[in-house]
């Protein structure tokens, strides 16, 4: 196959960026969206020039580091897949792709593709856990989890954290994020005692590091490569209320 | 370079006497304690936020230390750990199905081969039943059955259900209940957390480690960070093999520089190669996804009979394929164990018999089981792993088998560490699978992830007190010669790599080696291929460091830098690897030998030559390491021979 790669470029945070084109010439269907980066930067470095910085790790759908925006869509065409498992059999040879950073005014961008996610940490250490010094847990089977309750938690944590929600919305809200880890840490018996204070605080981190309000377009769970579901976000609300009713900060 | 000496025979002075139920209580009970108003003026420098680093952080802070911590990825929660599927182990006999803590450490003795401490192992199993506590405390979602108790299932090597697990996302999902902990130390101060930050030396002072080097990824910059003791939770060295189921980043610059620094190195050699990973697609593959062993209960391996037959396998009749796993193993079919499924892979293969681009893969074949138990039934048992396979190849595994091929996925070896997780160096402690603690020559499915937590959460936390309560710390400031020295050869050694600005890439080079190894030091290795291979590491090493080109600079984001220092250092490593590998003329676990081996084919050990840990000391460069032997000692459990004809 041979593509047309148009890539956003720029050298640092503060330094202004465009779009950079570049083609590639026989790369096979069965090659995924980052090897045929790694090509190209190959081929860049043995002609002297600064290879496109991106981040990436697991190269399997986990760790959440890969982040790129694809044609306009956070992780490319494919549903509930990361860009690090997207392969080119899912374009056509001879087409023009164009790949930019995630966009979002809290994610500033750090070099080319990579993005600086760390208000996501931040909005997690603000209130995303359950207090349980080590040494001070009861007998895992003295707390009984119906199965549906575990399976709900279970769905909202396969959160990998990338922020391809964020970087699909177009107010750059940061929602679908801490909806997922709220419905996972309130659905828990574990999670009861802490309920209030969690939602509370991390919405109001979410605010404070300049993320923005939902309008429920769902953009942010169809771009979701781990299916979180709109719905938690509606439970959101609901344990927002809740939590500003009860009146405990 | 195959010159090394042996030195001195070590012991483990950590571990006490007495009957092995009771050994941990006493070593906790003779450990001394640190005043809890006295913690705060300590401070504990962790490389590594996996689940050893993950949990040994959040822990140490909980007790008032002050903790400084680093990773590479840009958030702790990315560590690789997280891509870890199957399960975690723990001695629970929820089941009541006959587990026990001792039956826990049996299994993992024998899965070691016979080739790790009886001492630690015990206390793996002992502290196993508390993880299980710690994680559902957190709110780890494990596995339920409908009266909302936990479930388990079983995995290779044992008979009974002791494993538990998060659907296909147990390492996840375990990850996440260390991270959102330490997460809750950060905030609260106790810990100060820097990511995107890479370990490049260890600081060594009067023969006690001080502090780390390390390089900022976004700026640059070059710092070093000063403690009064240091853990190492910095993962395997497998991605030394360039195609491994290990992340990018994965690498052995921490261990390796600590080893250049004085801390011994253990058991290298020991390797572990998982027999069903989707096979490569070409020369541009990065690297290999792993498929769960679980599928061998229903798939059936096979291969065409006719060498090279590239027909497509629909086409290939019944009497012209051989099942090869169950002919040559009737009694346990396609469930033997791990090693043995890998390298009968690469005889078929190397017989010219292997399937797919480059001849590099068997038929993993579901046709009968759908046949059998119809396909939604195939579809509820493995739905997300087909759709995996079909997401990285573009087969349908309903229709047409899955190809599969071995691939390098954990390290045995590590470096070496007392019953208290100290390495020879004072105040270096080392966890999770960078050290070589538990697993002898070969681990068992889903202890790896109940090491690194047992590590993290309960065995670091009670031996790092004793230490550091001995006190005898001098101060140490940013401006001790010995501290600036050790900062200016990292610097050194980064400009270096900048300025070769030769013609070859930095993958290439990594590329080639991981091939090497594969090939000489990888399934099977014989005493000829590892002596090629020995020969040429060396060879490569000198070409990187005359063609390696290395754009940009050193002060600004630049991931070409970060890898061509990880390069380096796997080129170093490869070597000792490889003679390790050479000096241990037995087969066991992960080791295979060729010249050692039972007649039906199987690993052969020589206990009578081989019952010790190889602890390698560094030589200097250019000089050959030595060779210090801990003799291993067997009391409770008795070393066989494995068959399974
Ligand atoms: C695909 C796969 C599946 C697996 N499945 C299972 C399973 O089902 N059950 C099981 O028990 N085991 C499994 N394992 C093994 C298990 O996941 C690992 O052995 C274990 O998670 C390692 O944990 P760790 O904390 O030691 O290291 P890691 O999780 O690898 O963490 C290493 C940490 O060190 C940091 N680091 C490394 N080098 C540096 C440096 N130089 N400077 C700064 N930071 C550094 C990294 O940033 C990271 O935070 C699997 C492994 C793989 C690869
Ligand atoms: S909710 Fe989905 S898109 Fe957003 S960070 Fe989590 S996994 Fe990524
Ligand atoms: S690289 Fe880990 S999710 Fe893509």
């Amino acid at each position: 196959m041979n593509l047309t790669l148009r890539i956003w470029r720029q050298p640092g945070p503060d330094a202004g960026g465009s779009m950079v084109t570049y083609q590639v010439s026989d790369v096979s269907p069965d090659m995924s969206f980052l090897e045929v980066l790694d090509v190209l930067n190959e081929r860049l470095i043995r002609a002297g020039e600064q290879p496109v910085a991106f981040d990436h790790d697991c190269r399997e759908g986990i760790c959440g580091s890969c982040a790129m925006v694809i044609n306009g869509r956070p992780h490319g065409p494919e549903q509930t897949t990361t860009t690090c498992q997207l392969h080119l059999r899912s374009f056509r040879d001879g087409d023009v792709i164009d790949v930019e950073p995630w966009r979002a005014r809290p994610f500033p961008v750090i070099k080319d593709l990579v993005v600086d996610r760390s208000a996501f940490d931040r909005i997690i250490s603000s209130g995303g856990y359950i207090t349980s010094p080590t040494g001070s847990a009861p007998e895992a089977h003295s707390i009984l989890v119906p199965k549906p309750v575990a399976d709900l938690a279970f769905e909202n944590a396969t959160c990998i954290g990338c922020g391809a929600c964020v970087a699909a919305c177009p107010n750059g809200s940061a929602m679908l994020f801490t909806a997922a880890k709220v419905a996972h840490l309130n659905s828990l018996p574990q999670g009861q005692p802490e309920r209030e204070s969690r939602v509370l605080s991390m919405v109001a981190t979410m605010d404070a590091e300049g993320f923005g309000g939902c309008t429920n377009t769902g953009e942010c769970a169809a771009a979701c490569p781990k299916g979180i579901p709109l719905s938690s976000i509606a439970n959101l609300n609901r344990e927002y209320l809740h939590a500003l009713r009860a009146g405990r900060a | 370079m195959i010159d090394y000496t042996v030195g001195e025979d070590i012991v483990d002075r950590a571990a006490p006497d007495g009957p092995i139920e009771a050994r941990w209580d006493t070593r906790r009970f003779t450990a001394k304690l640190v005043n809890p108003s006295n913690r705060r003026k300590h401070r504990i420098i962790v490389v590594g936020t996996g689940l050893a680093g993950g949990s040994a952080g959040a822990t140490l802070a909980e007790q008032g230390y002050q903790v400084v911590q680093f990773c590479f990825q840009d958030s702790p929660r990315r560590a690789h750990s997280v891509a870890a599927q199957g399960g975690i182990n723990a001695a629970k006999d929820y089941r009541n199905d006959g587990d026990s803590i001792h039956r826990l450490f049996y299994d993992t003795v024998k899965g070691g081969d016979f080739r790790s401490r009886e001492s630690n192992v015990y206390r793996l199993a002992q502290v196993s039943v508390e993880i299980i506590d710690q994680c559902v405390a957190q709110g780890v979602p494990f596995a339920r059955e409908y009266g909302g108790l936990l479930d388990n299932r079983s995995f290779g090597g044992v008979q009974v259900s002791r494993t538990f697990y998060a659907r296909g996302q147990t390492g996840q999902q375990l990850l996440i209940g260390a991270y959102q902990a330490l997460s809750r130390q950060i905030a609260a101060g106790n810990i100060e957390m820097h990511p995107r930050t890479e370990m490049l030396d260890l600081i060594v002072i009067d023969g006690r480690a001080r502090g780390i080097v390390a390089r900022d990824l976004i700026t640059g910059e070059v710092r070093t960070y000063l403690a009064d003791a240091v853990v190492l939770a910095t993962g395997g060295y497998g991605n030394i093999f360039y195609l491994s189921t290990n992340a990018k980043g994965s690498n052995a610059t921490a261990i390796w520089r600590a080893h250049r620094r004085g801390a011994y190195l253990a058991n290298p050699c020991y390797t572990q190669i998982h027999p069903t990973c989707i096979p490569r697609s070409g020369e541009h593959q990065s690297k290999l996804t792993l498929m769960s062993e679980s599928l061998r209960n229903d798939g059936r391996i096979w291969v065409p009979k006719r060498k090279g037959d590239t027909r497509a396998p629909n086409e290939i009749p019944e009497d012209e394929r051989d099942y090869y796993l169950e002919r040559i193993y009737p009694s346990f079919g396609n469930l033997v164990p791990r090693d043995i499924a890998s390298r009968a892979a690469k005889n078929q293969c190397d017989e010219g018999r292997g399937v797919g681009p480059g001849g590099l893969g068997v038929y993993l074949d579901f046709a009968d089981a759908i046949a059998r138990l119809g396909r939604d039934a195939v579809e509820a048992r493995y739905g997300n792993l087909f759709d995996m396979y079909q997401r990285i190849t573009g087969e349908n595994p309903y229709e047409v088998p899955m190809r599969i091929y071995p691939a390098i996925h954990y390290a045995m070896g590590g470096l070496w560490v007392d019953y208290d997780l100290q390495s020879n160096l004072a105040g270096l402690f080392v966890i999770g699978e960078a050290n070589f603690s538990d697993h002898g020559a070969n681990r068992l499915g889903a202890s790896a992830l109940m090491q690194g937590l047992a590590d993290g959460y309960f065995v670091l936390p009670a031996t790092i007190n004793d230490y550091l309560a001995r006190g005898g710390l001098d101060p140490v400031g940013p401006e001790d010669p010995a501290v600036r020295q050790v900062q200016s050869e990292a610097l050194d050694r980064l400009q270096r790599l900048l300025s070769v600005r030769g013609e070859r890439t930095v993958d290439s080079f990594h590329r080639e080696l991981g091939a090497l190894l594969w090939d000489k030091c990888g399934m099977a290795r014989s005493d000829e291929s590892l002596r090629d291979a020995l020969e040429r590491i060396p060879k490569l090493r000198e070409q990187f460091w005359q063609s390696v080109t290395v754009p940009g600079t050193g002060a600004e984001l630049n991931q070409e830098l970060e890898k061509a220092n990880r390069v380096a250092d796997f080129l170093e490593f490869a070597e000792l690897l490889a003679l390790d590998a050479l000096v241990r003329t037995e087969s066991c676990g992960g080791h295979f030998r060729v010249e050692s081996q039972t007649p039906d084919g199987e690993a052969r050990r020589d206990d009578e030559n081989f019952s010790h840990v190889a602890a390698w000391e560094f030589g200097g460069d250019g000089r050959g390491p030595v060779l210090h032997k801990e003799p291993l000692q067997f009391d409770y459990v008795h070393p066989t021979q494995r068959s399974y004809a």
